[in-house]
C-alpha cells in the first residue's frame, strides 16, 4: 500500500484511470436515468412521484458510504501517517455533505405529496439530517487551524468518533420515532422491491459511486497541484 | 490512581476559588428554562407536557457553555504539557479532568433541576426518574464534550466550533434521558431507557480517554 503513497505515482495512475471512470460514470448515469424515467413503471400507490427514489436512495447510500470511507481514510492517516489518506478524507467530506443534502432535499420533495408534509421528524430522515451536521462539523474542523496538518489530525479523530457514534445515533433516533418505510433492498430475505424498479436503482447507484470516484480523484489531484504551487511560491520567496 | 485524585482535587480547588463559574452554569440553566413560558405561553398543561424535554435541552446547553474552559486554561499556561510529560497516562488524566468538570457543572445542574420541574408544574412522580436519568446522562455530556474541547484546542473560533462538533453526538443521550422521564410520567417502566443511558455512559467512558488523548497529543505536538 505504501507504494501508492507517492504523490507523483498517484497522479500518474489517476490520470490513466480517470477517463475510463468518467466515461463509465456518464454511461451508467445515462442508462440508469433513462431506465428510471422512461422504462421503470410508476408505483400503483405513489404514481410517477416514485421516480424521485432513483435519486433519493442512491444519494442516501452514498452519504453513508462516504462517511465510512472518510473514517477508513482517517484511520489509515492516523496509523500510517499516509499523506494521501488525509487528502482523500479532505476531498470526500464536501461530496458526502452534498449527497446528504441531496437526500434531504429529494426526501422533502417526495414527502410533500406522499406524507403531506415537507418535513417529518421521522427516524431515517432525522438521522440523515444528523449525518449532514456531522459532515459540516468535520469540514469546519478541517479548516479551523492555521496549520493544515493539525486540521487533518483533528478531523481524523472526529471522523472516527463519529463513525462509532453513527450506529448509536441511528438506533436511538429509530427508537424515538419512525414513519419511514423499512429498508426494502438490503435485507436478509432478499429485496422486496420488484426487479423492474430494482435494476434502474442499482444502475443509478453504480453511476453515483463512479461519479464520486471521479470527483474524489480530481479533488485529490488539484490538492496535490495546489500544494506544489505553494511549495514553488515559497521557493521563489526564499530565493529572492 | 493517586495522580487521578490529585488532578480532580486540583481542578476542584481551582473551580471553588472561582465559584462564579459553576454558579453561572446554574444561573444560565434556570434563566434559559424560565424563558420558555414566555415563548409558548403560561398554559400549565402545556408546560407540564414539555417539562422533561426543556429541562434536558437546557441542561445540555448549560454544559456546552463550560466546555471551552475544560482544557484551554491548562493549554495556555503550559500545564497541559507537564501533564503529558508526567508518568500518569494521559488517558487517565483526561478522565480526572472530565470527572472534575462533571462535579462542577453536571452535579449543580442536577441540584437545580427540581427548581425548573416546579416552575414547569411537572408531575412530582417523575422527579426521581428525571434526577436519576440526569445522574446517568450528564456525565455522558461531559465525556463527549471533552472530545470536542480537546479537538478544538488552538483552533480559530474554537468556542463556536465546539457546539457544531458536539451537539449531534449529544442526541442519543437527550433521547434516552427524556424517554426515561416521559415513561415514568406516563406510568410506564423507565428501566429500558435508563439501561440504555448507562450503556451509553460505559461506551463513552471507553471512547473519551482514547479519542481525547489522541486529540491532546496532536494539539501539543
Amino acid at each position: 500500500m505504501h507504494r501508492f503513497a507517492n504523490p507523483a505515482r498517484f497522479t500518474r495512475i489517476a490520470d490513466r484511470v480517470l477517463p475510463f471512470v468518467a466515461v463509465a460514470a456518464l454511461a451508467s448515469l445515462g442508462i440508469g436515468f433513462y431506465l428510471a424515467l422512461f422504462v421503470a413503471p410508476g408505483d400503483y400507490q405513489q404514481g410517477e412521484s416514485v421516480r424521485i427514489m432513483y435519486v433519493h436512495v442512491p444519494s442516501a447510500w452514498m452519504a453513508m458510504f462516504i462517511y465510512v470511507a472518510i473514517a477508513v481514510a482517517s484511520a489509515v492517516a492516523l496509523v500510517w501517517r499516509h499523506p494521501l489518506a488525509d487528502l482523500a478524507a479532505k476531498a470526500s467530506a464536501p461530496i458526502g455533505a452534498g449527497f446528504a443534502f441531496l437526500t434531504l432535499a429529494t426526501g422533502s420533495l417526495w414527502g410533500r405529496p406522499m406524507w403531506g408534509t415537507w418535513w417529518e421528524w421521522d427516524g431515517r430522515l432525522t438521522s440523515m439530517l444528523i449525518l449532514f451536521f456531522l459532515y459540516l462539523g468535520h469540514i469546519a474542523l478541517m479548516h479551523a487551524f492555521e496549520d493544515q496538518q493539525r486540521g487533518y489530525r483533528a478531523a481524523a479523530v472526529l471522523a472516527l468518533v463519529g463513525v462509532i457514534n453513527i450506529p448509536i445515533i441511528k438506533f436511538s433516533v429509530d427508537w424515538w420515532s419512525t414513519l419511514h418505510q423499512p429498508a426494502s433492498v438490503l435485507r436478509l430475505d432478499g429485496p422486496t422491491i420488484h426487479a423492474s424498479m430494482l435494476w434502474p436503482l442499482l444502475i443509478t447507484a453504480l453511476g453515483f459511486k463512479l461519479y464520486y470516484l471521479v470527483l474524489v480523484l480530481l479533488r485529490i489531484k488539484s490538492e496535490l497541484i495546489a500544494a506544489r504551487l505553494r511549495a514553488l511560491d515559497l521557493a521563489k520567496l526564499s530565493a529572492t | 490512581m493517586s495522580g487521578l485524585v490529585l488532578i480532580v482535587g486540583r481542578d476542584l480547588r481551582l473551580a471553588l476559588r472561582q465559584s462564579a463559574d459553576a454558579w453561572l452554569a446554574v444561573l444560565f440553566f434556570v434563566l434559559t428554562g424560565a424563558l420558555f413560558p414566555f415563548g409558548i405561553g403560561p398554559e400549565p398543561s402545556l408546560l407540564k407536557l414539555i417539562a422533561p424535554g426543556v429541562i434536558w435541552v437546557v441542561a445540555l446547553l448549560a454544559v456546552l457553555l463550560s466546555l471551552e474552559r475544560l482544557f484551554l486554561a491548562d493549554y495556555e499556561d503550559g500545564s497541559l504539557e507537564q501533564l503529558l510529560l508526567s508518568p500518569l497516562p494521559l488517558e487517565l488524566a483526561i478522565l480526572g479532568k472530565v470527572l472534575a468538570h462533571w462535579l462542577t457543572t453536571g452535579l449543580p445542574l442536577i441540584a437545580a433541576a427540581p427548581l425548573l420541574a416546579v416552575l414547569f408544574n411537572m408531575d412530582m412522580a417523575g422527579l426521581g426518574v428525571l434526577l436519576l436519568a440526569m445522574l446517568l446522562g450528564t456525565p455522558i455530556l461531559s465525556l463527549i464534550g471533552a472530545i470536542g474541547a480537546a479537538l478544538t484546542l488552538g483552533a480559530r473560533r474554537g468556542g463556536v466550533l465546539i457546539p457544531l462538533l458536539v451537539l449531534p453526538l449529544y442526541i442519543p443521550a437527550l433521547i434516552f434521558g427524556v424517554g426515561a422521564t416521559d415513561a415514568a410520567l406516563a406510568g410506564l417502566s423507565a428501566r429500558p431507557d435508563l439501561m440504555l443511558l448507562a450503556a451509553l455512559l460505559l461506551v463513552m467512558l471507553v471512547i473519551t480517554p482514547l479519542a481525547g488523548a489522541a486529540a491532546l497529543r496532536q494539539a501539543l505536538e
